[in-house]
């Protein structure tokens, strides 16, 4: 390839050096040349060019938006593209945005979008307790950082490192070997032993009270802030919701049977009761009969109405929402949750009785 | 399934009866279901008024 490889940086107002929170509007602007953080890339990218012989590289540009008016404005991404085009850039580097929640977001958002539409390799850094990380880590190659900018140097260097093995077409390491989140990626690698002897060995050494590496990092599960507590039930309109697989008979919506990526909601008006003959579970990962024989062993429809004439709660919403929880990816759940969250709240619904199977 | 909801962190929890019919049992009479299902609601609905900080199970003899 000719010339030097041109790299473009994203950074907010902060470290664009617009101002601090009050420039955080600030819409999306283009610098020439490298700014702040930058001047780091610049710095690095020269030790390695003395050092190994590293292919030239140039900030040729440098795009810089306010955290807030990244969030706020439907067409940021847009807009921040339309500046970074025109740089032809080979590679983009965003942030490092530490803890900083709307700039991680931004910076993943930045590189997925450049990934996606040019191509080219793009990498960002973060915190681990950044909400960009759990947003995009899937999509986007992101370096783990410290909480705060002092980490910027070694941080900036990991960044580099990583983006110009995929500038080179290389593959990377596993995550913890390169300092990346796990983009949830499983790639076939050949172990000198079997895996019953690397298992043994890493509970010998769980049992010396050493701590063994997993060769598999579990998802980790955010936490969930609990909603306040009803203060008169009397007063709540309840929903039931589950995700144990109950559809109108025939599965209208067709609600998938296994790793379901919607969810149903269906009437029942005023009725007493779910009838067999109307509803089925179409749920692939437990013995459907006992729910099929009456759907009031999942859903408590009859109770609810009881406890609704006895004026113990307002009333029972009158659809129940529904989907099939079973090899369902955390990603996927986490999009059905909050869809439906956002659905039963715009229907006026307090309270909500999830039943699991 | 209690632990599935208490490692993904589900705030308010109450075990019920079940994976084939978490409301029922399908070796009951249909009296004894109905007490049980009103059971397990009961315990849902004091699980919804009361407050709380972290992930709580809400058991049966509470």
């Amino acid at each position: 390839m000719a010339g030097p490889l041109r790299i473009v940086h994203y950074l907010n107002q902060f470290f664009g050096q617009l101002g601090g929170e009050e420039a955080a509007g600030a819409a999306p602007q283009a610098r020439d040349g490298a700014i702040g953080p930058g001047l780091a890339i610049v710095k690095l990218l020269e030790q390695r060019r003395c050092e190994s012989g590293e292919l030239a590289a140039e900030v040729v540009g440098t795009v810089i938006c306010g955290d807030n008016y990244f969030i706020e404005t439907p067409t940021a991404g847009d807009e921040v593209f339309a500046l970074i085009a025109p740089y032809r850039p080979r590679l983009l580097i965003a942030g490092p945005a530490f803890n900083a929640g709307r700039y991680g977001i931004a910076c993943a958002a930045v590189c997925k979008m450049i990934g996606d539409k040019l191509g080219i390799p793009a990498v960002t850094g973060m915190h681990e307790e950044n909400p960009g990380v759990d947003m995009y880590r899937r999509d986007v190659v992101i370096v783990r950082s410290g909480a705060s900018a002092r980490a910027m140097l070694p941080t900036m260097e990991r960044m580099l490192t990583v983006a110009l093995k995929l500038v080179r077409g290389e593959a990377l390491a596993p995550a913890r070997l390169e300092g990346t989140f796990a983009q949830g990626r499983v790639r076939n690698e050949l172990a000198a032993e079997t895996g019953a002897r690397r298992a043994v060995a890493m509970l010998l050494a769980k049992l010396r009270g050493e701590t063994p590496t997993t060769e598999l990092e579990l998802p980790r599960f955010e936490k969930v802030r609990p909603a306040p507590a009803i203060v008169d039930l009397t007063t709540a309109t309840i929903a039931l919701v589950t995700d144990g697989g109950l559809v109108p008979l025939g599965n209208p919506d067709g609600i998938e049977s296994i790793s379901a990526t919607k969810f149903g909601v269906y009437d029942i008006g005023g009725a007493e009761r779910l009838e067999a003959s109307r509803y089925e579970s179409v749920h692939r990962g437990y013995d459907v009969r006992y729910v099929n024989a009456d759907p009031q062993r999942l859903l408590p429809v009859d109770v609810l109405r009881e406890l609704e004439r006895d004026k113990r709660i307002g009333r029972l919403h009158p659809r129940f929402y529904s989907t099939t929880g079973v090899a369902t990816t955390l990603r996927n759940s986490r999009a059905l949750g909050a869809a439906m969250a956002e659905r039963l709240r715009s229907e006026g619904v307090q309270a909500v009785i999830l039943t699991s199977t | 399934m209690t632990p599935v909801a208490k490692t993904v962190g589900s705030p308010r929890i109450v075990p019920a009866a079940g994976i084939v019919h978490p409301l029922g049992n399908a070796q009951a009479t249909p009296e004894a279901e109905q007490k049980l299902r009103r059971d397990i609601i009961r315990r849902a609905l004091q699980a919804l008024q009361a407050d709380v900080t972290e992930s709580t199970v809400f058991p049966a003899q509470s």
